[in-house]
Protein backbone atom coordinates (compact mmCIF):
# COMPACT_ATOMS: atom_id res chain seq x y z
CA UNK A 1 0.00 0.00 0.00
CA UNK A 2 1.43 3.58 -0.83
CA UNK A 3 1.78 5.78 1.93
CA UNK A 4 2.06 9.04 -0.67
CA UNK A 5 -1.52 8.34 -2.12
CA UNK A 6 -4.17 9.99 -0.11
CA UNK A 7 -7.31 11.18 -2.58
CA UNK A 8 -9.25 12.97 0.08
CA UNK A 9 -6.80 14.55 1.77
CA UNK A 10 -5.18 15.95 -1.72
CA UNK A 11 -8.90 17.55 -2.78
CA UNK A 12 -9.10 18.85 0.31
CA UNK A 13 -5.93 20.36 0.20
CA UNK A 14 -7.03 21.73 -3.12
CA UNK A 15 -9.82 23.07 -2.53
CA UNK A 16 -8.16 25.35 0.81
CA UNK A 17 -5.43 26.67 -2.78
CA UNK A 18 -8.63 27.22 -4.83
CA UNK A 19 -10.25 29.09 -1.83
CA UNK A 20 -6.82 31.25 -1.23
CA UNK A 21 -6.84 31.52 -5.17
CA UNK A 22 -10.06 33.02 -5.79
CA UNK A 23 -9.91 35.17 -2.77
CA UNK A 24 -6.59 36.77 -3.73
CA UNK A 25 -8.08 37.31 -7.17
CA UNK A 26 -10.55 38.90 -6.52
CA UNK A 27 -9.90 41.02 -3.89
CA UNK A 28 -7.06 42.43 -6.81
CA UNK A 29 -10.00 42.68 -9.11
CA UNK A 30 -12.08 44.52 -6.96
CA UNK A 31 -9.03 47.62 -6.62
CA UNK A 32 -9.08 47.52 -10.30
CA UNK A 33 -13.25 47.60 -10.44
CA UNK A 34 -13.36 50.36 -8.18
CA UNK A 35 -10.97 52.33 -10.15
CA UNK A 36 -12.28 51.63 -13.28
CA UNK A 37 -15.55 53.01 -11.66
CA UNK A 38 -14.43 56.57 -10.48
CA UNK A 39 -12.52 57.03 -13.83
CA UNK A 40 -15.47 56.05 -15.61
CA UNK A 41 -17.79 58.05 -13.61
CA UNK A 42 -15.38 61.11 -13.68
CA UNK A 43 -15.47 60.48 -17.50
CA UNK A 44 -19.33 60.26 -17.85
CA UNK A 45 -19.97 62.91 -15.94
CA UNK A 46 -17.22 65.28 -17.19
CA UNK A 47 -16.90 64.95 -20.48
CA UNK A 48 -19.69 66.96 -21.46
CA UNK A 49 -17.96 70.37 -20.82
CA UNK A 50 -14.35 68.97 -21.64
CA UNK A 51 -13.27 70.65 -24.76
CA UNK A 52 -11.00 73.12 -26.35
CA UNK A 53 -12.69 76.13 -24.68
CA UNK A 54 -12.90 74.90 -21.55
CA UNK A 55 -8.98 74.14 -21.44
CA UNK A 56 -8.13 77.63 -22.71
CA UNK A 57 -10.62 79.84 -21.28
CA UNK A 58 -11.27 82.40 -18.26
CA UNK A 59 -14.17 80.94 -16.02
CA UNK A 60 -17.01 83.58 -16.12
CA UNK A 61 -20.08 84.12 -14.87
CA UNK A 62 -19.51 83.08 -11.10
CA UNK A 63 -17.57 80.42 -12.40
CA UNK A 64 -20.69 78.86 -13.68
CA UNK A 65 -19.20 79.12 -16.95
CA UNK A 66 -16.19 80.00 -19.38
CA UNK A 67 -13.16 77.60 -18.79
CA UNK A 68 -10.26 76.87 -15.84
CA UNK A 69 -6.83 77.78 -18.17
CA UNK A 70 -5.87 79.62 -15.29
CA UNK A 71 -6.71 76.40 -12.61
CA UNK A 72 -4.51 74.30 -15.07
CA UNK A 73 -1.47 76.86 -15.61
CA UNK A 74 -1.36 76.86 -11.56
CA UNK A 75 -1.45 73.34 -10.88
CA UNK A 76 1.27 73.20 -13.23
CA UNK A 77 3.38 76.28 -12.13
CA UNK A 78 2.85 74.43 -8.94
CA UNK A 79 3.86 70.64 -9.78
CA UNK A 80 6.94 72.38 -11.30
CA UNK A 81 8.02 75.24 -9.06
CA UNK A 82 7.83 72.12 -5.54
CA UNK A 83 10.17 69.87 -7.70
CA UNK A 84 12.00 72.06 -9.03
CA UNK A 85 12.64 72.47 -5.12
CA UNK A 86 12.63 68.77 -3.26
CA UNK A 87 14.13 67.05 -6.15
CA UNK A 88 17.49 68.58 -5.98
CA UNK A 89 17.56 68.61 -2.12
CA UNK A 90 15.54 65.44 -1.70
CA UNK A 91 18.08 63.38 -3.71
CA UNK A 92 21.01 65.39 -2.29
CA UNK A 93 19.50 64.07 1.52
CA UNK A 94 18.43 60.84 -0.15
CA UNK A 95 22.62 60.40 -1.40
CA UNK A 96 24.31 61.49 1.82
CA UNK A 97 22.11 59.64 3.83
CA UNK A 98 22.48 56.02 1.91
CA UNK A 99 26.41 57.06 0.86
CA UNK A 100 28.35 58.88 3.08
CA UNK A 101 26.68 58.78 6.33
CA UNK A 102 28.22 56.83 8.55
CA UNK A 103 25.43 54.37 10.31
CA UNK A 104 25.36 56.14 13.89
CA UNK A 105 22.46 58.05 15.84
CA UNK A 106 22.50 61.09 13.61
CA UNK A 107 21.47 59.49 10.32
CA UNK A 108 19.17 57.45 12.67
CA UNK A 109 17.58 60.23 13.71
CA UNK A 110 17.65 62.08 10.11
CA UNK A 111 15.74 58.47 9.26
CA UNK A 112 12.95 59.00 11.97
CA UNK A 113 12.92 62.44 11.67
CA UNK A 114 11.86 62.41 7.81
CA UNK A 115 9.26 59.55 8.52
CA UNK A 116 7.99 61.66 10.80
CA UNK A 117 7.66 64.28 8.53
CA UNK A 118 6.06 62.60 6.04
CA UNK A 119 2.67 61.82 8.96
CA UNK A 120 2.28 65.48 9.32
CA UNK A 121 -1.07 66.06 8.15
CA UNK A 122 -1.44 68.15 5.02
CA UNK A 123 -3.31 71.79 6.38
CA UNK A 124 -0.30 71.53 9.21
CA UNK A 125 2.23 72.14 6.32
CA UNK A 126 -0.63 74.92 4.64
CA UNK A 127 -0.19 76.66 8.47
CA UNK A 128 3.48 76.04 8.77
CA UNK A 129 4.23 77.56 5.10
CA UNK A 130 2.13 80.70 6.19
CA UNK A 131 3.63 81.30 9.28
CA UNK A 132 7.10 81.13 7.54
CA UNK A 133 7.24 81.13 3.84
CA UNK A 134 4.17 83.65 3.52
CA UNK A 135 4.70 85.66 6.61
CA UNK A 136 7.91 85.54 8.27
CA UNK A 137 9.75 85.48 4.80
CA UNK A 138 7.38 88.03 3.19
CA UNK A 139 6.65 86.13 0.20
CA UNK A 140 3.07 86.83 0.55
CA UNK A 141 0.11 84.44 -1.30
CA UNK A 142 2.13 83.32 -4.15
CA UNK A 143 3.78 80.47 -6.05
CA UNK A 144 6.94 80.61 -4.54
CA UNK A 145 5.19 79.99 -1.04
CA UNK A 146 2.97 76.98 -2.24
CA UNK A 147 5.60 76.16 -4.25
CA UNK A 148 7.95 76.11 -1.15
CA UNK A 149 4.79 74.81 1.12
CA UNK A 150 4.15 71.59 -1.37
CA UNK A 151 7.82 71.10 -1.58
CA UNK A 152 7.96 70.12 2.06
CA UNK A 153 5.22 68.20 1.96
CA UNK A 154 7.34 65.71 -0.90
CA UNK A 155 10.63 66.21 0.53
CA UNK A 156 10.18 62.91 2.95
CA UNK A 157 8.76 60.77 -0.41
CA UNK A 158 11.70 62.03 -2.29
CA UNK A 159 14.61 61.49 -0.22
CA UNK A 160 12.85 57.88 0.98
CA UNK A 161 12.90 56.83 -2.59
CA UNK A 162 16.53 57.78 -3.23
CA UNK A 163 17.59 56.20 -0.36
CA UNK A 164 15.54 52.57 -1.94
CA UNK A 165 16.88 52.92 -4.89
CA UNK A 166 20.76 53.21 -4.11
CA UNK A 167 20.47 50.64 -1.60
CA UNK A 168 19.25 48.22 -4.34
CA UNK A 169 22.53 48.87 -6.32
CA UNK A 170 24.92 46.34 -5.43
CA UNK A 171 28.29 46.85 -3.28
CA UNK A 172 30.03 45.17 -6.33
CA UNK A 173 30.00 47.90 -8.38
CA UNK A 174 31.03 50.46 -6.26
CA UNK A 175 34.00 48.22 -4.98
CA UNK A 176 34.62 47.81 -8.47
CA UNK A 177 34.68 51.46 -9.31
CA UNK A 178 36.92 52.87 -6.38
CA UNK A 179 39.20 49.72 -6.95
CA UNK A 180 39.95 51.14 -10.59
CA UNK A 181 41.12 54.43 -8.12
CA UNK A 182 38.13 56.54 -8.81
CA UNK A 183 37.02 58.79 -5.75
CA UNK A 184 33.92 58.60 -4.00
CA UNK A 185 32.79 61.06 -5.52
CA UNK A 186 33.32 59.60 -9.19
CA UNK A 187 31.67 56.40 -8.50
CA UNK A 188 28.62 58.10 -6.87
CA UNK A 189 28.01 60.08 -10.24
CA UNK A 190 29.34 57.82 -12.89
CA UNK A 191 28.34 54.78 -11.58
CA UNK A 192 25.80 54.44 -8.78
CA UNK A 193 23.40 57.36 -9.97
CA UNK A 194 22.68 56.46 -13.30
CA UNK A 195 21.75 52.73 -11.91
CA UNK A 196 19.79 54.29 -9.34
CA UNK A 197 17.96 57.03 -11.49
CA UNK A 198 15.12 54.92 -13.22
CA UNK A 199 14.15 54.50 -9.87
CA UNK A 200 14.31 57.91 -7.94
CA UNK A 201 12.11 59.04 -11.02
CA UNK A 202 9.63 56.72 -9.40
CA UNK A 203 9.67 59.06 -6.54
CA UNK A 204 9.17 62.55 -8.67
CA UNK A 205 6.06 60.38 -9.85
CA UNK A 206 4.98 59.79 -6.78
CA UNK A 207 5.43 63.41 -5.50
CA UNK A 208 3.84 64.88 -8.68
CA UNK A 209 0.32 62.77 -8.08
CA UNK A 210 0.44 63.84 -4.34
CA UNK A 211 1.38 67.75 -5.38
CA UNK A 212 -1.45 68.60 -8.21
CA UNK A 213 -3.85 66.63 -5.92
CA UNK A 214 -3.57 68.51 -2.33
CA UNK A 215 -5.43 71.46 -1.77
CA UNK A 216 -4.67 71.72 2.32
CA UNK A 217 -0.85 73.02 1.82
CA UNK A 218 -1.93 75.58 -1.25
CA UNK A 219 -5.02 77.01 1.03
CA UNK A 220 -3.55 79.69 2.75
CA UNK A 221 -0.15 79.96 0.69
CA UNK A 222 -1.23 80.78 -2.83
CA UNK A 223 -4.44 79.26 -3.93
CA UNK A 224 -6.94 81.99 -5.39
CA UNK A 225 -10.72 81.50 -4.75
CA UNK A 226 -11.18 83.34 -8.62
CA UNK A 227 -8.40 84.97 -10.33
CA UNK A 228 -9.03 85.50 -14.06
CA UNK A 229 -5.90 86.13 -15.35
CA UNK A 230 -2.45 83.94 -15.46
CA UNK A 231 0.47 84.97 -13.25
CA UNK A 232 3.51 86.64 -14.57
CA UNK A 233 5.71 86.08 -11.66
CA UNK A 234 6.29 83.89 -8.72
CA UNK A 235 5.30 86.17 -6.40
CA UNK A 236 1.48 85.93 -7.95
CA UNK A 237 -0.99 83.99 -6.61
CA UNK A 238 -2.60 81.68 -8.45
CA UNK A 239 -5.81 79.16 -8.84
CA UNK A 240 -5.11 75.68 -8.93
CA UNK A 241 -7.09 72.56 -9.86
CA UNK A 242 -8.03 71.06 -6.63
CA UNK A 243 -9.28 74.00 -4.75
CA UNK A 244 -11.10 75.27 -7.54
CA UNK A 245 -12.91 71.90 -7.95
CA UNK A 246 -13.52 72.63 -3.81
CA UNK A 247 -14.85 75.72 -4.24
CA UNK A 248 -16.79 74.83 -7.19
CA UNK A 249 -18.39 71.83 -5.41
CA UNK A 250 -19.13 73.83 -2.08
CA UNK A 251 -19.30 77.53 -2.54
CA UNK A 252 -19.90 78.85 -6.05
CA UNK A 253 -22.30 81.19 -6.37
CA UNK A 254 -24.26 78.99 -7.86
CA UNK A 255 -23.59 75.34 -6.89
CA UNK A 256 -25.82 73.20 -9.08
CA UNK A 257 -25.52 75.52 -12.66
CA UNK A 258 -21.59 74.50 -11.60
CA UNK A 259 -21.69 71.10 -10.74
CA UNK A 260 -20.62 70.16 -14.39
CA UNK A 261 -17.38 72.43 -14.28
CA UNK A 262 -16.56 70.47 -10.76
CA UNK A 263 -16.71 67.10 -12.43
CA UNK A 264 -15.02 69.03 -16.09
CA UNK A 265 -12.16 70.06 -13.36
CA UNK A 266 -11.80 66.83 -11.53
CA UNK A 267 -11.57 64.96 -14.82
CA UNK A 268 -8.80 67.74 -15.83
CA UNK A 269 -6.79 67.00 -13.27
CA UNK A 270 -7.05 63.41 -13.42
CA UNK A 271 -5.66 63.35 -17.10
CA UNK A 272 -2.55 65.98 -15.89
CA UNK A 273 -1.86 63.81 -13.02
CA UNK A 274 -2.03 60.43 -15.66
CA UNK A 275 0.08 62.53 -18.87
CA UNK A 276 2.81 63.17 -16.05
CA UNK A 277 3.11 59.97 -15.18
CA UNK A 278 3.08 57.95 -18.34
CA UNK A 279 5.86 60.88 -19.15
CA UNK A 280 7.68 60.37 -16.23
CA UNK A 281 7.54 56.50 -17.13
CA UNK A 282 8.91 56.76 -20.45
CA UNK A 283 11.68 58.85 -18.98
CA UNK A 284 12.77 55.63 -16.57
CA UNK A 285 12.50 53.81 -19.90
CA UNK A 286 14.60 55.93 -21.78
CA UNK A 287 17.12 56.01 -18.67
CA UNK A 288 17.17 52.64 -17.93
CA UNK A 289 18.50 51.99 -21.69
CA UNK A 290 20.51 54.46 -22.08
CA UNK A 291 22.35 53.55 -18.77
CA UNK A 292 23.15 50.45 -19.98
CA UNK A 293 24.31 51.04 -23.53
CA UNK A 294 26.35 54.36 -22.47
CA UNK B 1 67.46 37.60 -12.07
CA UNK B 2 67.69 40.31 -9.36
CA UNK B 3 64.38 39.38 -7.38
CA UNK B 4 62.91 41.67 -5.90
CA UNK B 5 60.46 42.62 -3.25
CA UNK B 6 57.46 44.17 -4.10
CA UNK B 7 55.03 43.62 -1.48
CA UNK B 8 56.06 43.66 1.92
CA UNK B 9 53.60 42.79 5.36
CA UNK B 10 55.32 43.38 8.49
CA UNK B 11 53.36 41.91 11.96
CA UNK B 12 49.95 42.90 10.19
CA UNK B 13 47.43 42.38 12.89
CA UNK B 14 43.84 43.52 11.43
CA UNK B 15 40.42 43.66 13.71
CA UNK B 16 36.67 43.97 12.14
CA UNK B 17 35.40 45.96 15.74
CA UNK B 18 36.28 43.41 18.33
CA UNK B 19 37.33 40.49 16.31
CA UNK B 20 40.46 39.79 15.44
CA UNK B 21 40.40 38.46 11.84
CA UNK B 22 44.51 38.32 11.11
CA UNK B 23 46.98 37.80 14.07
CA UNK B 24 50.78 38.91 13.36
CA UNK B 25 51.03 38.30 9.12
CA UNK B 26 54.37 39.08 8.01
CA UNK B 27 54.91 38.10 4.16
CA UNK B 28 57.28 39.36 1.54
CA UNK B 29 55.98 38.95 -2.31
CA UNK B 30 58.59 39.51 -5.42
CA UNK B 31 57.71 41.30 -8.46
CA UNK B 32 56.40 39.09 -11.61
CA UNK B 33 55.35 36.31 -9.87
CA UNK B 34 51.79 34.74 -8.49
CA UNK B 35 51.45 34.16 -5.11
CA UNK B 36 48.69 31.91 -4.23
CA UNK B 37 46.48 32.68 -0.77
CA UNK B 38 44.98 29.21 0.12
CA UNK B 39 43.03 28.22 3.63
CA UNK B 40 39.73 27.30 5.18
CA UNK B 41 36.66 29.87 4.55
CA UNK B 42 36.45 32.50 7.09
CA UNK B 43 40.63 32.28 7.58
CA UNK B 44 41.07 35.66 6.45
CA UNK B 45 42.60 35.42 2.79
CA UNK B 46 40.18 38.09 1.59
CA UNK B 47 40.44 40.45 4.37
CA UNK B 48 44.16 39.60 3.42
CA UNK B 49 43.88 40.31 0.20
CA UNK B 50 42.15 43.82 0.57
CA UNK B 51 44.58 45.50 2.51
CA UNK B 52 46.78 45.35 -0.24
CA UNK B 53 44.75 48.13 -2.14
CA UNK B 54 42.87 49.75 1.39
CA UNK B 55 39.62 47.95 0.13
CA UNK B 56 38.69 47.39 4.23
CA UNK B 57 39.05 51.57 4.55
CA UNK B 58 35.44 51.19 3.93
CA UNK B 59 34.55 48.65 7.14
CA UNK B 60 33.59 50.10 9.97
CA UNK B 61 35.01 49.62 12.89
CA UNK B 62 38.16 48.10 11.42
CA UNK B 63 41.80 48.86 12.47
CA UNK B 64 45.41 47.76 11.58
CA UNK B 65 48.71 47.37 13.54
CA UNK B 66 52.05 46.81 11.63
CA UNK B 67 52.75 48.14 8.26
CA UNK B 68 52.10 47.24 4.73
CA UNK B 69 54.86 48.01 1.71
CA UNK B 70 54.48 48.18 -1.49
CA UNK B 71 56.95 49.27 -3.86
CA UNK B 72 58.49 50.24 -0.59
CA UNK B 73 55.89 52.36 0.59
CA UNK B 74 54.02 52.47 3.74
CA UNK B 75 50.66 52.35 1.98
CA UNK B 76 48.88 53.04 5.47
CA UNK B 77 50.87 56.23 6.05
CA UNK B 78 49.37 59.50 6.77
CA UNK B 79 48.85 61.32 3.62
CA UNK B 80 49.00 58.31 0.92
CA UNK B 81 46.33 59.14 -2.06
CA UNK B 82 44.35 55.93 -1.65
CA UNK B 83 43.20 56.34 -5.40
CA UNK B 84 46.31 56.62 -6.24
CA UNK B 85 47.44 53.27 -4.74
CA UNK B 86 44.79 51.32 -6.40
CA UNK B 87 45.49 52.51 -9.83
CA UNK B 88 48.77 50.89 -8.89
CA UNK B 89 47.24 47.63 -7.09
CA UNK B 90 44.19 46.41 -9.41
CA UNK B 91 41.76 43.83 -7.89
CA UNK B 92 39.50 41.35 -9.54
CA UNK B 93 36.61 40.47 -7.30
CA UNK B 94 34.87 37.15 -7.21
CA UNK B 95 31.60 37.52 -9.00
CA UNK B 96 32.15 39.20 -12.39
CA UNK B 97 31.24 43.16 -11.81
CA UNK B 98 31.34 44.77 -15.25
CA UNK B 99 28.98 48.05 -15.07
CA UNK B 100 25.82 48.81 -17.00
CA UNK B 101 27.61 50.11 -19.49
CA UNK B 102 29.18 49.04 -22.87
CA UNK B 103 32.60 46.52 -23.17
CA UNK B 104 34.13 49.75 -24.17
CA UNK B 105 33.20 52.26 -21.69
CA UNK B 106 34.00 49.82 -19.11
CA UNK B 107 37.39 49.49 -20.11
CA UNK B 108 37.86 52.99 -20.18
CA UNK B 109 35.90 53.79 -17.45
CA UNK B 110 39.37 53.74 -15.40
CA UNK B 111 40.71 56.48 -17.57
CA UNK B 112 38.03 58.68 -17.64
CA UNK B 113 38.32 59.10 -13.68
CA UNK B 114 41.94 59.87 -14.09
CA UNK B 115 40.76 62.78 -16.49
CA UNK B 116 42.38 61.03 -19.39
CA UNK B 117 40.13 62.95 -22.61
CA UNK B 118 42.33 61.72 -25.07
CA UNK B 119 39.87 59.59 -27.68
CA UNK B 120 42.81 58.11 -29.79
CA UNK B 121 44.94 57.34 -26.75
CA UNK B 122 41.42 55.70 -25.08
CA UNK B 123 40.99 53.62 -28.09
CA UNK B 124 44.65 52.44 -28.05
CA UNK B 125 44.28 51.56 -24.54
CA UNK B 126 41.01 49.73 -24.89
CA UNK B 127 42.73 47.64 -27.38
CA UNK B 128 45.35 46.46 -25.72
CA UNK B 129 44.17 45.99 -22.73
CA UNK B 130 41.14 44.16 -24.26
CA UNK B 131 44.48 41.78 -26.08
CA UNK B 132 46.12 41.86 -22.66
CA UNK B 133 43.10 39.81 -21.49
CA UNK B 134 42.64 37.62 -24.46
CA UNK B 135 39.03 39.01 -25.06
CA UNK B 136 39.86 41.39 -27.84
CA UNK B 137 39.59 38.85 -30.73
CA UNK B 138 36.01 38.00 -28.73
CA UNK B 139 34.52 41.59 -28.64
CA UNK B 140 36.45 43.67 -31.19
CA UNK B 141 33.17 43.93 -33.10
CA UNK B 142 30.46 44.20 -30.75
CA UNK B 143 33.09 47.07 -28.34
CA UNK B 144 29.51 49.25 -28.40
CA UNK B 145 27.07 46.77 -26.74
CA UNK B 146 26.48 46.09 -23.73
CA UNK B 147 28.69 44.49 -21.40
CA UNK B 148 26.11 42.67 -19.44
CA UNK B 149 25.69 40.42 -22.83
CA UNK B 150 29.07 38.83 -22.51
CA UNK B 151 29.23 34.77 -21.03
CA UNK B 152 30.21 35.06 -17.23
CA UNK B 153 33.84 33.83 -18.26
CA UNK B 154 34.15 36.75 -20.87
CA UNK B 155 32.86 39.27 -18.13
CA UNK B 156 35.25 38.17 -15.78
CA UNK B 157 38.52 38.90 -18.16
CA UNK B 158 36.67 41.84 -18.84
CA UNK B 159 36.68 42.88 -15.27
CA UNK B 160 40.42 41.87 -15.67
CA UNK B 161 41.25 44.11 -18.67
CA UNK B 162 39.34 46.93 -17.04
CA UNK B 163 42.00 47.16 -14.12
CA UNK B 164 44.73 46.45 -16.55
CA UNK B 165 43.83 49.38 -18.18
CA UNK B 166 45.10 51.93 -15.52
CA UNK B 167 48.36 50.23 -15.81
CA UNK B 168 48.14 48.68 -12.32
CA UNK B 169 51.90 46.96 -10.96
CA UNK B 170 49.82 44.81 -8.91
CA UNK B 171 46.49 42.68 -9.41
CA UNK B 172 44.93 41.21 -6.67
CA UNK B 173 42.05 38.50 -7.37
CA UNK B 174 39.76 36.62 -4.91
CA UNK B 175 38.77 33.50 -6.30
CA UNK B 176 38.21 34.92 -9.70
CA UNK B 177 37.23 32.03 -11.33
CA UNK B 178 34.95 30.30 -8.57
CA UNK B 179 31.78 31.49 -10.34
CA UNK B 180 32.76 29.89 -13.41
CA UNK B 181 32.56 26.79 -15.67
CA UNK B 182 35.79 24.90 -16.08
CA UNK B 183 36.47 25.87 -19.67
CA UNK B 184 36.36 29.41 -18.54
CA UNK B 185 38.25 28.69 -15.61
CA UNK B 186 41.03 27.38 -17.71
CA UNK B 187 41.01 30.58 -19.84
CA UNK B 188 41.80 32.73 -16.41
CA UNK B 189 44.39 30.14 -15.10
CA UNK B 190 46.16 30.31 -18.52
CA UNK B 191 45.99 34.52 -18.79
CA UNK B 192 47.06 34.78 -15.16
CA UNK B 193 50.20 32.68 -16.72
CA UNK B 194 50.81 35.19 -19.34
CA UNK B 195 50.15 38.44 -16.87
CA UNK B 196 52.87 37.60 -15.05
CA UNK B 197 55.52 38.82 -16.93
CA UNK B 198 54.14 42.44 -16.82
CA UNK B 199 52.75 42.17 -13.33
CA UNK B 200 52.62 40.94 -10.20
CA UNK B 201 49.30 38.94 -8.99
CA UNK B 202 47.87 37.82 -5.54
CA UNK B 203 45.06 35.45 -5.83
CA UNK B 204 43.30 34.01 -3.25
CA UNK B 205 41.98 30.65 -4.50
CA UNK B 206 39.81 27.64 -2.50
CA UNK B 207 40.99 25.22 -5.24
CA UNK B 208 44.27 23.64 -4.17
CA UNK B 209 44.91 22.28 -7.68
CA UNK B 210 44.78 25.95 -9.32
CA UNK B 211 47.11 27.24 -6.72
CA UNK B 212 49.61 24.47 -7.51
CA UNK B 213 49.05 25.29 -11.47
CA UNK B 214 49.47 29.02 -11.31
CA UNK B 215 51.68 29.69 -8.54
CA UNK B 216 55.14 30.58 -7.62
CA UNK B 217 54.82 30.79 -4.20
CA UNK B 218 51.55 29.57 -1.82
CA UNK B 219 50.46 31.12 1.73
CA UNK B 220 48.50 28.75 3.70
CA UNK B 221 46.45 30.52 6.41
CA UNK B 222 44.07 29.17 9.26
CA UNK B 223 42.22 30.91 11.52
CA UNK B 224 43.54 34.16 10.64
CA UNK B 225 47.37 33.30 10.70
CA UNK B 226 49.59 32.87 8.39
CA UNK B 227 51.15 29.03 9.04
CA UNK B 228 53.21 28.48 6.42
CA UNK B 229 54.83 30.62 2.75
CA UNK B 230 57.11 29.19 0.58
CA UNK B 231 57.36 27.94 -2.33
CA UNK B 232 54.76 26.52 -4.45
CA UNK B 233 56.21 23.14 -5.28
CA UNK B 234 57.53 23.15 -1.85
CA UNK B 235 54.09 23.51 -0.27
CA UNK B 236 52.40 20.56 -1.47
CA UNK B 237 54.90 18.23 -1.84
CA UNK B 238 56.95 18.75 1.35
CA UNK B 239 55.16 21.07 3.54
CA UNK B 240 57.14 22.03 7.02
CA UNK B 241 54.18 22.22 8.84
CA UNK B 242 51.90 19.08 9.91
CA UNK B 243 48.80 21.58 9.44
CA UNK B 244 49.58 22.35 5.82
CA UNK B 245 50.01 18.52 4.80
CA UNK B 246 46.23 18.49 6.43
CA UNK B 247 44.99 21.04 4.56
CA UNK B 248 46.06 20.00 1.32
CA UNK B 249 45.92 16.22 1.60
CA UNK B 250 42.05 17.18 2.21
CA UNK B 251 41.87 16.01 5.38
CA UNK B 252 40.12 19.38 7.12
CA UNK B 253 39.03 22.67 5.65
N1 LIG C 1 33.22 43.36 6.64
C1 LIG C 1 33.38 42.48 7.65
N2 LIG C 1 32.93 42.78 8.89
C2 LIG C 1 33.09 41.90 9.90
N3 LIG C 1 33.68 40.71 9.78
C3 LIG C 1 34.15 40.35 8.58
C4 LIG C 1 34.02 41.21 7.45
N4 LIG C 1 34.58 40.60 6.38
C5 LIG C 1 35.02 39.41 6.83
N5 LIG C 1 34.78 39.25 8.14
C6 LIG C 1 35.15 38.10 8.98
O1 LIG C 1 36.54 37.96 8.96
C7 LIG C 1 36.90 36.60 8.81
C8 LIG C 1 37.77 36.41 7.59
O2 LIG C 1 36.98 36.63 6.45
P1 LIG C 1 37.55 36.56 4.97
O3 LIG C 1 38.78 37.34 4.91
O4 LIG C 1 36.46 36.92 4.05
O5 LIG C 1 37.88 35.00 4.85
P2 LIG C 1 38.25 34.13 3.57
O6 LIG C 1 38.38 35.03 2.39
O7 LIG C 1 39.51 33.43 3.94
O8 LIG C 1 37.14 33.15 3.39
C9 LIG C 1 35.62 35.81 8.76
O9 LIG C 1 35.38 35.28 10.05
C10 LIG C 1 34.58 36.82 8.40
O10 LIG C 1 33.36 36.48 9.00
MG1 LIG D 1 37.16 35.15 0.64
Amino acid sequence: MSTLINTKYDRRKRRTQGIAFWVFRLMSLAVVAILVWILGFLVVKGIGVVNWEFLTSMPEDGMTKGGILPAIVGTLCLVAGSMVFAFPIGVMSGIYINEYAPNNWLVKFIRVMTNNLSSIPSIVFGLFGMALFVNTLGFGDSILAGSLTLGLLVLPVVIRTTEEALKAIDNSYRNASLALGATKLQTIRKVVLPMAFPNIITGLILSVGRVSGETAPILFTVAAYFLPKLPTSIFDQVMALPYHLYVLATSGTDIQASRPMAYGTALVLILIVLLINLLANGLRAWFGKKVKTN
Amino acid sequence: MENQTIISAQGVNFWYGDYHALRDISLDMEAHTVTAFIGPSGCGKSTFLRLLNRMNDLVDGARLEGRILIEGEDIYARGVMVDELRKRVGMVFQKPNPFPKTIFENIAYGLRVNGVRDKAFIESRVEESLKGAALWGEVKDKLKKPAFELSGGQQQRLCIARALAVQPSILLMDEPASALDPISTSKIEELIYELKTEYTIVIVTHNMQQAARVSDRTAFFYLGELIEYDETKKIFLNPEKAQTQNYITGRFG
